[in-house]
């Protein structure tokens, strides 16, 4: 039993130093993406310009949230008021001019179908994003779906 | 001759204080107009609006987010812009009718942001139907919508400008809440919050009469 223990211990204190050897190796040669350590302050956003209003961005795959082709700046999202459901809801979108909302977005998560959207999907830009000239942070191999190429 | 001569003493004397009072009379009404409008002009700085705590601490903080605050070019259009009329009837009329706000300062009615957000609804249709009487006058002393440039304003602004103003709408019709958050506005998501009925916040009725584009 006393052995049992004493191993044990050995053997804990043991994969902790090489962890923290591991630790520190890990330390040294990976960089965060923002190439900055935590407590440093934070980096300028960066003047990146949002592209002037366009026509919709075509979709990489079908379940893809569409891009936002619009400024959204200042746009209030909050208890009292979506300035987004002020365009595309669709009591809105024939005067508007905006694409109506999703009829998917009308289904609660019990799956039952609502006259409106549903809560879940009030906060748009959890989902539906515009998009800067920021240039990428990684290189990646992303293509397009293959029914959509 | 002495009678000649004290007629024409006493004729001098009062020539003499009746051109005095005048001279009075005008110098004072110098000072007072000058202090007048000097008071006016005084109570038509943001400075002044923010002086009360109920202005700074809701509406001054919200505006600070927005357009009209900071911008790439550095021209703002403060508290009195938007809120106070420039030519000196409608000015008078306004600051008169504002008055009321002196009142219910001390009576504290919306001294807490939680008795602001309670009454704002209100105040903000107060303000809404003011802009929508006078064609959003004070939007158009600095926007004048004639020398809009539709081949660069954005795509929905260009759409909905043009539309909008051959319906006869007004700039308040759509850009509310361009400078303070909105009270609560009836959008019919999830339950009823008590908000402003859609037909408020879009009003559908023409243009009211004899108000000029
Ligand atoms: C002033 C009206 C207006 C407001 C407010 C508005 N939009 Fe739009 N939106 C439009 C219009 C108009 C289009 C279509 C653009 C076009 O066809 O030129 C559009 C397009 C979109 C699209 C692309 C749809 C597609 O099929 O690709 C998305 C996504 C979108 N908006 C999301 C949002 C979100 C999220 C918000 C709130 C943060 C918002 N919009 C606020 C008018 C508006
Ligand atoms: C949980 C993520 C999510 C949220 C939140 C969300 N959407 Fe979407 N939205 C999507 C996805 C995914 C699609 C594409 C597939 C589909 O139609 O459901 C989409 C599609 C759309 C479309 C295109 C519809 C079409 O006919 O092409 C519009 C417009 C849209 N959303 C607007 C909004 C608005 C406005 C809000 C906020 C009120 C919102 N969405 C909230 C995920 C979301
Ligand atoms: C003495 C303090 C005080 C000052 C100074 C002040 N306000 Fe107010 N303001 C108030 C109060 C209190 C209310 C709420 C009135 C009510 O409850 O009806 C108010 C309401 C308003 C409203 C709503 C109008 C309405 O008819 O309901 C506007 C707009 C406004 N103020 C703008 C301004 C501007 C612009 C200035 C500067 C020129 C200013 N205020 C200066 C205290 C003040
Ligand atoms: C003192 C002058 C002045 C007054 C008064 C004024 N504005 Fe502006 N407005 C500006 C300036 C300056 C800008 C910023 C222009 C820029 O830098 O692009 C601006 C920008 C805007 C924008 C563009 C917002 C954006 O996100 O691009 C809108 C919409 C607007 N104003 C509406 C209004 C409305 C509605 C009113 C009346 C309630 C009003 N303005 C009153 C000067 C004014
Ligand atoms: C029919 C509705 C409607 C009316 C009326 C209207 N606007 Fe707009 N305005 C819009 C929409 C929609 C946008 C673009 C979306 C946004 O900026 O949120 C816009 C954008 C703007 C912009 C930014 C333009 C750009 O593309 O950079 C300014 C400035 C502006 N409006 C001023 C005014 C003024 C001043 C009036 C009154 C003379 C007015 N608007 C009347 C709907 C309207
Ligand atoms: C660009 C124009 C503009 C400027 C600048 C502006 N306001 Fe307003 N204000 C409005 C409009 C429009 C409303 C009507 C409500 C709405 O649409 O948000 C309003 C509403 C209000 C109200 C009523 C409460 C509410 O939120 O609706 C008060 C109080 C007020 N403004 C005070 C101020 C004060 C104080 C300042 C300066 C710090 C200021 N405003 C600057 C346009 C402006």
């Amino acid at each position: 039993m006393k052995n049992k223990t004493r191993n044990l211990v050995v053997a804990l204190l043991a994969t902790m130093s090489l962890g923290i050897s591991l630790g520190v190796q890990a330390a040294d040669n990976v960089q965060s993406l923002r190439g900055r350590d935590v407590a440093a302050p934070e980096l300028d956003p960066g003047g990146y310009v949002v592209p002037k209003d366009h026509a919709p961005t075509a979709r990489d795959y079908v379940q893809q949230p569409p891009l936002i082709p619009h400024k959204v700046e200042g746009y209030e999202v909050s208890t009292n008021f979506n300035k987004c459901m002020d365009c595309h809801s669709w009591t809105r979108y024939r005067e508007t001019g905006a694409t109506k909302v999703s009829l998917t977005h009308f289904k609660d998560r019990d799956g039952k179908e609502l006259s409106n959207i549903s809560p879940r999907r009030y906060f748009c830009s959890q989902c539906h994003v515009p998009q800067t000239d920021a240039p990428t942070l990684v290189d990646n191999t992303f293509k397009k779906a293959e029914g959509l190429r | 001759m002495s009678y000649d001569n004290n007629r024409g003493g006493l004729w001098g004397r009062l020539r003499g204080a009746g051109l005095g009072l005048v001279l009075l009379v005008f110098v004072a009404g110098i000072l007072f107009w000058g202090g007048f409008n000097t008071a006016m002009e005084w109570t038509n700085r943001e400075a002044f609006c923010i002086s009360c705590h109920e202005m700074e601490a809701n509406v001054y903080q919200e505006y600070r987010n927005t357009i009209h605050f900071s911008n790439r070019s550095g021209v703002r259009a403060t508290c009195p812009d938007c809120h106070v009329p420039k030519d000196w009837t409608h000015k008078i009329i306004r600051k008169i009718q504002a008055s009321k706000e002196l009142w219910h300062h001390f009576l504290g009615t919306v001294d807490t942001p939680e008795k602001f957000n309670g009454k704002r609804l209100q105040l903000a249709q107060n303000e809404w139907a003011r802009m929508k009487a006078t064609d959003s006058r004070e939007c158009r002393n600095c926007h004048n919508f004639e020398y809009f440039d539709y081949s660069i304003q954005g795509r929905r602004s260009t759409r909905m400008h043009q539309d909008g103003f051959s319906e006869g709408k007004t700039c308040i019709d759509c850009h509310k809440g361009i400078a303070h958050s909105l009270p609560a506005v009836e959008q019919d998501i999830g339950s009823d919050k008590g908000g402003a009925a859609p037909e408020v916040f879009h009003p559908t009725e023409e243009k009211p009469a004899g108000a000029q584009n």
